[in-house]
Parts: structure tokens; sequence; C-alpha cells
């Protein structure tokens, strides 16, 4: 008797927690893409929370201090670590991206502070929706720069 | 030559190890003494043999050697030498040689011990630390070797631990890439020896506990022998967590301290383990209950502790910590895996022999609560630990890579630390054994009233917000509850003493290390809330581009745009910009502050400082964001104010004092007598305890 108290205050608690887990991950679950799956989608893809990574190019890197908006492009890099592998490594990844003028592009607002890491090259992760004008409207932004700890090979011309 | 001397000890000790485990357990089967010694001191040697590869590793960190790939990739000659040295643990490779460093030390310090009382468990001790050592040694040895060099061949550069073909020669960059400048803060170079020292500690407990299930000797010596080494590794582990929170609140620029970032969540999960095996592990020694349970806790946390460097480790996670694709990867899942398997069919087999000695009669006895606090620390784990693995299920289940951000983290979370504050504030006054609603509602009623008092005048003066209204009615009810058990035990301390008041406090507290201990922590927990609710619920952001005189207003601040210098530093290698505004509060001048922006040339990279000025109320946090070069005229402030923010910083120092005090050696552990030979002079002791 005593016992079966315990477990229906047991099982009640895991259902509880069940619960939680399953709306929380519901409410906040968001679709990471790449740049080709996100043209993929095309109309499907406008207001939903997604997560989009890429390549940043350099020179397409503007800020607005005035109103901190943030524009840049990204171009399109694989999601899938074994491709990334087999390229050699998501440094050369990247540097293929940015340097391939046929690859998908999306133009990337963000309004808030030019991050330290922003840079040409660099991986870029976001949060955000994409608007009916194509553009991602950026919520939170990531970058990787993995140039810094990938086991590159230096230069010879450094020496 | 010196490279190949640190690789070639490295080897030493990976096969010295591998023979200490193998001779264990050749001993052990084969009942030969001596053998079991062999393996012991074999142990021993393990230390300094990893001392000596890591002097040379620092020795060549120090020099600027570039032929060597892992200082070319972690240092640079602009660094200073402190710096240089903590590139030990700041790159990949010599990370792992640190983790297998700290094993040594910790090993070997338990390998010292008196081992008469429990001569049994020392060969299957020796087994598990070998056996965790050797896999961290093959991976350094045979996949992230810090001592690899650069081979000129051909005119191609290739990295390689020997002269790839006889007309190698060997290549010397001019200079290095430098540590990432995030790492080059103080609260950086702490950070990640700390959580180390945390990780690898937990391996000892979990050494003794496997022991304990192979020899049959299941009773609870062996979280007598660890009780104090599963409080300094939760101790190391929670500080390296809360010097990552400061140091992304001084560095990282985002007026934040916690991001829900796999790679932290990585360094929590263990974190979540040790502290419901803290808890439970009191029910083992006291009632005799709960043995299973404990096993599994410590498991886990093992379990996690190296899934956790994996995480870190592998880069399979996208994660703002940007590490390296390695191949090391399936290795420590194949690593994680066997011992878990392992650990788990020894538990299975054992299981009969960890029967509880007592059942639980009530739902409100402490033992019962006791396991519902587990029950919710497990819950947030299982939280984390979906978060983290959602995005590989989901690829794996329908081809789309879903991910859950902070707002599941927080959804998911704040219940289950609201559930576990509510028992912070109860579970102490509740009775081992038995307590009704009435002996505890005897006990609590004062609080309650209180906290309902403080939450009341708070909606009236303060916020209407429920969460927070919710927040911190509990936040009250712990605190009160708690300080009031201190006053209540030295109120009879000092009658029945006729002490004063200061003395009958402090030799209740010395009497009791480990329960005052533990309510410090349950006080500095609570004060911790305060600052994570003000800052997560209240925080509030201004924004906005300044000519020199004019000022931005957020809540009752006033900020105005001084002046701002840009200049280099030389021998450091760092451009700094520094910008200075004047702040007032409510038209009161209060003073300066300084927000800056540092450019690291070798890493071509910037580092945002903030501009802080703390205060018990609220934090004004000022970043600088953007600067017109020319004129510097104009300049662009992003502005936060965090309210009460530096209660989650006062809580943490309180709550390493508390761990502290409760882990601080008094007497051996072994002389506190065992629970079944309790006698009438000692069972009050123990039931004041």
């Amino acid at each position: 008797m005593k016992m079966n108290k315990f477990l229906v205050g047991f099982f009640l608690i895991m259902a509880a927690v069940v619960y939680l887990i399953a709306s929380s991950t519901q409410a906040s679950a968001e679709y990471f893409l790449t740049v080709d799956e996100l043209k993929e989608k095309g109309d499907d893809a406008y207001d939903k929370s997604l997560r989009l990574s890429g390549a940043v190019l350099g020179d397409t890197i503007q800020y607005d201090p005035q109103t901190l908006t943030l524009t840049f492009e990204i171009a399109h890099v694989t999601g899938d670590n074994k491709e990334i592998e087999q390229q050699g490594g998501l440094a050369e990844v990247l540097y293929q991206a940015v340097n391939d003028p046929t690859r998908q592009r999306v133009t990337v607002v963000y309004i808030g502070p030019k991050p330290d890491l922003l840079r040409n090259e660099a991986q870029a992760i976001m949060t955000g929706k994409l608007g009916e004008d194509g553009i991602f409207y950026a919520e939170e932004l990531l970058l990787k720069c993995p140039t810094r700890y990938e086991e590159a090979v230096p230069d010879q011309a450094d020496s | 030559m010196l490279p190949e001397f640190g690789f070639g000890v490295l080897l030493v000790s990976f096969i010295v190890t591998i023979y200490s485990g193998v001779a264990a357990v050749y001993g052990v089967t084969n009942r030969s003494a001596a053998l079991v010694e062999s393996a012991r001191r074999a142990q021993l040697l393990t230390f300094p043999l990893i001392t000596i590869s890591s002097i040379v590793l620092i020795y060549l960190l120090v020099n600027n050697r570039f032929d060597v790939a892992f200082v070319y990739e972690v240092t640079s000659k602009s660094m200073p030498t402190y710096l240089k040295v903590t590139a030990w643990w700041g790159g990949q490779a010599g990370s792992l040689l640190f983790w297998s460093w700290l094993l040594a030390v910790f090993t070997s310090a338990i390998t010292l011990r008196k081992w008469d009382r429990d001569i049994e468990f020392l060969p299957w001790v020796i087994v598990v630390s070998a056996v965790t050592l050797a896999f961290f040694l093959g991976m350094i040895v045979f996949y992230e070797n810090p001592f690899t060099r650069f081979w000129l061949v051909n005119g191609n550069v290739t990295p390689s631990m020997f002269s790839p073909s006889a007309v190698a020669t060997v290549f010397s960059p001019q200079d290095g890439r430098g540590l990432n400048p995030l790492l080059r803060h103080p609260g950086m170079i702490i950070h990640p020896p700390m959580l180390y020292l945390g990780f690898v500690a937990y391996v000892v407990p979990f050494a003794f506990a496997i022991a304990a299930l192979i020899t049959g000797r299941t009773d609870d010596r062996w979280t007598r022998i660890t009780r104090r080494w599963s409080l300094w590794a939760w101790l190391f582990l929670s500080f390296g967590l809360v010097l990552g929170g400061r140091w992304a609140y001084d560095v990282l620029g985002w007026g934040g301290y916690w991001g829900w970032d796999p790679v932290e969540i990585a360094a929590f999960m263990p974190w979540l383990t040790g502290t419901a095996f803290l808890h439970s592990v009191m029910i083992q020694e006291k009632r005799g209950m709960l043995k299973q349970w404990n096993m599994i806790l410590i498991i886990l946390t093992y379990a996690l502790v190296i899934f956790g460097t994996f995480l870190t480790r592998s880069g399979v996670l996208s994660s703002v910590h940007s590490f390296a694709n390695s191949p090391i990867g399936p290795f420590f899942m194949g690593f994680v895996t066997l011992t878990l398997v392992a650990s788990i069919a020894l538990l299975i087999w054992r299981w009969p022999l960890l029967q509880s000695e007592t059942e639980m009669k009530s739902m409100l006895s402490r033992e019962a609560l006791f396991l519902l606090n587990n029950l919710l620390f497990i819950s947030i784990l299982v939280v984390c630990f979906w978060g983290v693995i959602y995005p590989l299920i989901s690829e794996l289940a329908t081809g789309q890579k879903v991910t859950v951000g902070p707002p599941y983290y927080e959804r998911a979370t704040g219940p289950l630390f609201a559930g576990l504050l509510f028992l912070m504030a109860i579970a102490p006054l509740s009775a081992w054994g038995h307590s009704t609603i009435q002996t505890l509602g005897r006990a609590l009623w004062k609080s309650f009233a209180l906290a309902a008092v403080v939450t009341i005048l708070l909606t009236f003066t303060y916020t209407q917000n429920i969460y927070a209204l919710i927040g911190f009615f509990l936040v009250t009810l712990v605190l009160s509850a708690t300080l009031h058990e201190f006053w209540r035990g030295t109120r009879a301390r000092q009658k029945a003493q006729k002490e004063n008041f200061f003395t009958a406090l402090t030799s209740l507290m010395g009497r009791n290390r480990r329960r005052y201990g533990g309510y410090i922590i349950h006080i500095s927990m609570a004060l911790m809330a305060i600052g994570i609710l003000g800052i997560e619920i209240f925080q509030k952001e201004t924004q906005g581009t300044l000519s020199q005189g004019e000022s931005l207003n957020i809540a009752q601040y006033t900020v105005t745009y001084r002046e701002l210098a840009s200049w280099e530093s030389p021998g450091e290698g760092v451009n700094y910009t520094r910008s200075v505004v004047d702040i007032y509060e409510n038209g009161i001048y209060l003073g300066q502050l300084a927000p800056r922006i540092d450019y690291y040339y070798d890493a071509q990279q910037n580092m945002t400082i903030p501009g802080q000025r703390s205060t018990f109320r609220d934090d004004l946090y000022i970043l600088l964001i953007d600067w017109q070069p020319v004129s510097t005229i104009g300049a662009t402030f992003k502005i936060y104010v965090n309210p009460l923010v530096n209660w989650l910083w006062i809580g943490s120092l309180l709550f390493l004092f508390g761990i502290i005090f409760a882990a601080w050696p008094d007497k051996d552990p072994a002389d506190v007598p065992a629970r079944r030979k309790v006698t009438r002079d000692n069972r009050q002791a123990s039931a004041a305890d």
C-alpha cells in the first residue's frame, strides 16, 4: 500500500516532466537549414523560427552604427559533418564557399552590436525568420572562425 | 630532439599505465600481492612521467618553438609568458595532456593513502584509473599528439611526429597564430582547469564504486572513503561553471552569463548528477537506503564527465565554442558506451547485494524529500540531455535537423528549479523516518508567513510579474527557513552551554560542518536565484550613436559620451580603443566608465570589454560598439541595466565558502563511526548531524 503511494507520486512527476519537455520542445523547435535547403523550401520558409548557417562573404558586410543595422551575405555550405571532413575540413569548406560564385546566397540583416568574430570566411549560425523580401532577419547571431583551431598548415610565405 | 623526447616519455607512460592495469587484474585473480604492489608502483610512476612530458611541452610553448604544430597554433611571440603556459590547457591536444596529468595527480594521491582497512579495493581502483588514463594517453599518443612538428618535403609543409622522408627538413614558421584573445582573460585562464579538476576528480569516487561492485563489499565504505573527493570534485566543477559565467559576463559583451550552449550544458550535466549524488549519499549513510541509486548516479556522473569532454572536443554540435572537428570523437563515444555497459552489467550482477536496509515510510520524511530532490535533478538532466541530442535524433528520424534554443531550456527547467528551491526550504526541517504536514507546518509557518508578506510588498512596490513573484516568494522562504535553522540551533546551544551568541553559533557550525556547510550553500543558491531572476526578467537595454557631450537615458541613469582614444601598445600586439563616458543617476554625477575594444593583431580579432558599475541594486553595463575613426567625435554604445545581478556573484562566493566549509578536513572520515555501530553515547551526536 505504502509503496503504491510512492509509485503514483513518481509517475505523476515523470508525466509532468515528459509534458514539460514535449511542450517546450514544440514551442521552441527551430529548423536548422543550410542556404540551399532554405531556398528549396520556398514559400514554406516564411515566418517560421529557423536556424540558418552559411559562410560570411567579407565584402558584403555593411554596418550602420546609427541604427546598429548589420547587413551581410552568406553563401551555402553543407551542414553534414562527414561531407565537411571529406572536403578537407571546415576551414577549406568555408573558403570554397566564399570563392565560388555559383553558390546560392542569402542576405542577412541583424540589429545589434557588430560581433567581434564577424569576418570573411567565418561560419555564421543565425536564429531568425525569412522575410517575404527574401532577406533573413536574424535575432541571434553566432560566429565560428574555424581557421583559429583547425590544424591548418602555416603558409610558407610566412617564413 | 626535445619534442621527440616529450613524445617518448608520453609513450612510456602509456605503456606503464597499461602495465599497471594488467598487473592489477592479474595480481588480484592470482592472489599475488607482489604483482598488485608492482601495479601500484607503476601507477605511481605515471605521475612523474606525465609531469616530465608536460614540462617539455610548456618549455616548447614558452620558447616559441613554432616548428611544433601545437605551439604554432596556440601561441605567438607577442604573448606574455604566463599566457603561453596557459596555452597548455587552451588548445585541444594540450588540454588532453592536462586532463591526463590531473588524473595522474589524483590517482597518485589515492594510491598513497593508507590501504590497510580496505586493501581489497586497491587493485580495482588501480584498474579503473589505469583504463581511464590509458584511454586518454592513447588518444594523445595516436591522434592528438601535441609534439607533432612541421616538415618541409618537396616544398610542402606536412605535420608529422617523425621525419616523413629522408629529404625532409624541419620547418619553423616565423610566428604562431596566438591563443584566441577570448581566452586571454584571467577568468578564462582559471575556468578550464577548474572544470577539468572537477571532471577528473569524479573518476576517484567512480573507481571506488566499481571496486565495491566487483569485490561485493557494497556497504557504505566506498562512499565514506570518497565523500571528500566527491565534495572537492563538486567544488571545482561548481567553481569552474561560475567562473565561466563571470567570464562571459565580463568579456563576451552580450550582457549575459549563461547561454544554454551545448558546451556549457556539457559541463552542467555532470554537475547535476554530482549534486544529486551528494544528497542521496547522505541517505545511504544515515538510513542504508538508495544504494543502487547511488551507484547509478556515480556511474552516470563518470559517463557524463567523459561525454562532456567529448562534446567540447569533437565539434559534433554547433556551438559558440568553436573547436576543431577531430578524429577522436568516435573513440570517445566508444569509450563512454563501453564503460557504461560494463558498469551497468556489474551493477545488475550485484543488484541483490544493494538492497535497502529500511523502507521508505512517510511521503514527507527527510529521505522521501531527498529522493524527490534527486528526481528533480535527474529531470533537469533529462531536459538538458534531450536538448543537446534532439538535433541528432530529429535528423536521424526525419532527415531534418531541428534544434532547440535557450527558450526551450528556460521553459522546461524553470518549474523544476522552482521545485528545487521549495525543497531547499522544507527538506532540512523534515525529520528522518517520519514527518507529517503538522510537524512540518509547525516548523515552517513563520517562514511561510514572512515570504507571503514580502511577496505582497513586492507586488505593490517592485513588480507584478508573476514569475518574478513566485521566484521571490521561494527565495524568501528558503532564506528565512534556513536562517531560522541557524537561529534555533544557536539559541538551543546558548541555553544548554551558557555561551554567548557568537561562540554558540561558531561551535554549532564547527561541530556539524557538513550540515551547516550545506545550509550555507542553500542560502547562496537563494541569493544566486535573486540575481538570475533580476537579469532574466528585468534586464533593460538601449543603444545609440552619440556625439561628444550627447547622452542616452536608461532607467534612472544618464550616460554622456566624453571622449575616445585609440592607441597601439607596442610589444603586446594589441590596439586599444577606449571611450570615456560620464554616468549620472537621477541627475547626480556618479563617475566615469571606460568601455573599450581591444584588437589583437595575431588573431585578427576584436574583444569588447564593457564598462561596468555594480551595486546591490543593479549593474550598469556599457559596451562600446563602434566609433568614427577619423574624428573620434561620434561613438556608438549599447547599454544594459541588469537589476540585482550582483547577487549572482555574491551568492557564488558564499557558495564556494559553503562547500569549502563543508569539505574542510577535520578528522579522518574513517574515524567517523559507521551507522550500524552507533552506541548510546554517540547516538545523540549523530542525531544532531
